[in-house]
């Protein structure tokens, strides 16, 4: 089993041209074995590049070929644009990773889904997409530091270290379940809380990563939610403990308020939930792998 | 992007908000002419982006040309928490019966932006938000809505403003709502929002913060540009486009992704060093990102030793280790270089490496490896 997708998933990928980001990602998803069933392209309807299909629109592409997910990877200015189009269309997943969308933008789109579409899950924006390793791959992070087979869930608010926890549980020959980078944004469409509650319904799943990082508080809501209604062993990361606060640290979302959001405070209400934490990704990656062989 | 004052508050005089009359001056004459035009008494306002001025005697009342003249000249060029001031504002000094506090910013918790009005403003508000923090009413507004002005005049009743203010302040909130969301800012604060004796509510200050992310849409932006940066470091990196923070310590280092290069100041401090920057290459580490990185790094005369973490993704390590190779080519380096390269082509990455290792040129393994052996060659711990 798997969380938000799986064998069955078909992807459409919006704004698709033999130059564009979508087509290129598209592609190595595609390599990977996702099946890609179609592209957008209001120019473009009625062609086909590299094998894939284009439509005008996500709502015909949705009709003709029942893609029940969707991948944007189109610039800041329009990606708030094909959030809701996908939406619109009926599309239950959409993986934005576009990075650097305007937060009012952000916020409109996300409330316009949570209200006009709630059928619809947005991931990110901002995030490197999901992996469920040997069935889908939507996004860019490289399919070959993933590994099949469970029995670890991995949730993630940052990109680069999505692809660390990966490799360090890969390397020790621990697989995952699925891998969700959230995404480092302001408005997140999918939160740490959803993804625990997923993985906790997942019976495939045994036990869960969880990266977080400064800024929000978005980990000590993830917190609560664990003491109260996770029963799967819990190891954590959140980086950024030597972050100066006040600062903007790459993310929207890395930056530190007065007390409110540091690493340290994170990591205290993580470790009042029961959860295990860890100091740096590779401590967090050897405390899974003990985790695992005590599930035996 | 932060604003100075005089920056926030012409920004929301486009946006209808009621200002003081007033003018920049970077000289004393021009804080002359400025006080001329604007009518005495006047308020000689240093522009700098920290707080804190009002104490350090960035701020003066002058009832003539000669109070003028003498608060100018004692304000402009005076060190105020390592600011030092270049620039002045100089407006109206307004008669104030009450100070109020209204804001708008996103509430992440919520996802919804948040609005919050008190009728106790001014310096202490943040003593108020602690002791008192009934004083201050919140809305959350969804932005499929918007604030109308009817939710405005229901949340000015609940803040407990004077009766005579209300009305203004509704109008006065709603504008700076729109302000706030067409025009693109993080923060949109008046600390103090003041009602004069003769009843009228106007802006006394403006705390803006603009959303870099939304420039693109923002042509007319550009003036503020390149009055931010104080760090020198800092400006020559936004200058090769580079996410660069300047910090205190030896180890200078470059990353992809943010938290990777956050958790790499992490691990560096485990460690027992202290990283001299926080510096991410983001997904495209090719030779000239690199070089423009190492470059940056090579002059802060601070550091000791550079790390380089790199996790390939979209970015092929290979890629990033021929871009480590020219950019060494063409940048003298003065500290030890060490590597880290892993995930996509990393084999690939580390083969291209191999003959030109040194005890400049280090590859290490893992994170946790390379950290220590850059903290080691930047003289251990600090």
């Amino acid at each position: 089993m798997s969380i938000f997708v799986d064998e069955n998933t078909k992807v459409v990928v919006q704004g698709i041209s033999p130059t564009s980001q979508g087509l290129y990602h598209g592609l190595r998803n595609r390599a990977y074995g996702t099946h890609v069933v179609a592209g957008t392209n209001p120019n473009r309807g009625g062609e086909e590049i590299e094998g894939i299909p284009v439509f005008a629109t996500v709502a015909e592409a949705v009709e003709a070929t029942g893609a029940n997910a969707s991948f944007i990877s189109v610039p800041p200015k329009f990606a708030a644009a094909a959030i809701v189009e996908a939406a619109a269309a009926g599309v239950p997943f959409v993986v934005c990773i576009t990075e650097g969308i305007p937060a009012i933008d952000e916020a409109l789109a996300y409330n316009r889904l949570v209200r006009e579409y709630p059928g619809t899950r947005l991931l990110g924006p901002n995030c490197p997409g999901i992996i469920s390793p040997g069935k889908c791959n939507i996004g860019i992070t490289s399919g070959d530091i993933a590994m099949p087979g469970g029995p670890v869930g991995i949730v993630s608010r940052s990109g680069t270290l999505t692809y660390q926890a990966l490799h360090e549980l890969s390397q020790q020959g621990v697989g995952q379940t699925t891998c969700v980078g959230i995404g480092g944004d302001p408005v997140p469409g999918t939160s740490f809380i959803d993804c625990l509650s997923a993985f906790e319904a997942d019976q495939d799943t045994k036990a869960i990563m969880m990266i977080g990082e400064i800024g929000g508080s978005a980990e000590e809501e993830a917190a609560e939610f664990i003491a109260s209604s996770v029963t799967k062993p819990v190891v954590s990361y959140v980086a950024g403990v030597t972050a100066p606060p006040g600062r903007k640290m790459g993310h929207a979302g890395a930056i530190i308020s007065g007390s409110k959001g540091t690493a340290q405070a994170k990591m205290d209400a993580l470790a009042g939930a029961g959860v295990t934490v860890a100091l740096n990704p590779t401590e967090a990656g050897e405390a899974m792998v003990d985790v695992v062989r005590k599930l035996g | 992007m932060d604003l100075f004052e005089y920056q926030g508050k012409q920004y929301f005089a486009r946006f209808g908000i009621p200002i003081s009359k007033g003018g920049v001056a970077d000289t004393v004459e021009e804080a002359v002419a400025q006080a001329e035009a604007s009518g005495y008494p006047v308020v000689v306002k240093a522009q700098v982006k920290v707080g804190g001025r009002g104490k350090a005697g960035g701020v003066k009342l002058a009832d003539t040309v000669d109070e003028v003249r003498l608060h100018a000249g004692n304000i402009l060029g005076l060190d105020i928490k390592g600011h030092v001031v270049k620039r002045l504002w100089v407006e109206h000094a307004s008669d104030i019966a009450k100070e109020y506090y209204a804001s708008f910013t996103l509430d992440r918790s919520a996802k919804k932006h948040l609005g919050m009005l008190s009728a106790e403003g001014g310096v202490e508000i943040e003593e108020v938000a602690v002791t008192n923090p009934d004083a201050i009413a919140i809305i959350h507004v969804d932005p499929v809505d918007g604030l109308t002005l009817e939710a405005a005049r229901g949340w000015v009743e609940r803040a407990n403003l004077d009766e005579v203010a209300r009305d203004q302040a509704a109008e006065l909130l709603v504008k700076l709502y729109t302000c706030y969301t067409e025009g693109d800012c993080d923060l949109a604060e008046i600390n103090p929002l003041i009602l004069t004796p003769g009843g009228r509510v106007h802006a006394l200050d403006a705390k803006v913060t603009l959303d870099d992310n939304a420039a693109f849409r923002h042509p007319e932006w550009e003036e503020f540009e390149g009055s931010d940066v104080e760090d020198e470091r800092e400006t020559r990196a936004k200058e090769r486009g580079l996410n660069y923070i300047g910090l205190d310590g030896s180890v200078g280092i470059i990353a992809n992704g943010a938290g990777l290069a956050m958790s790499t100041l992490d691990v560096v401090n485990q460690c027992g060093g202290s990283a001299a920057n926080f510096l991410d290459i983001g997904g495209g580490a090719n030779a000239d990102v690199m070089a423009a990185a190492l470059e940056v790094i090579n002059s802060d005369p601070a550091v000791r030793s550079i790390l380089v973490n790199i996790f390939g993704g979209i970015t092929r390590v290979d890629e990033v280790a021929k871009g480590v190779l020219e950019a060494l080519e063409r940048v003298e380096i003065s500290s030890p270089i060490v590597l880290r390269l892993d995930g996509t082509n990393a084999v690939a990455g580390r083969e291209i490496l191999a003959d030109h290792l040194s005890d400049r040129l280090v590859a290490e393994p893992t994170m946790l490896d390379a950290a220590r052996r850059a903290v080691a060659l930047a003289g251990g711990k600090s």
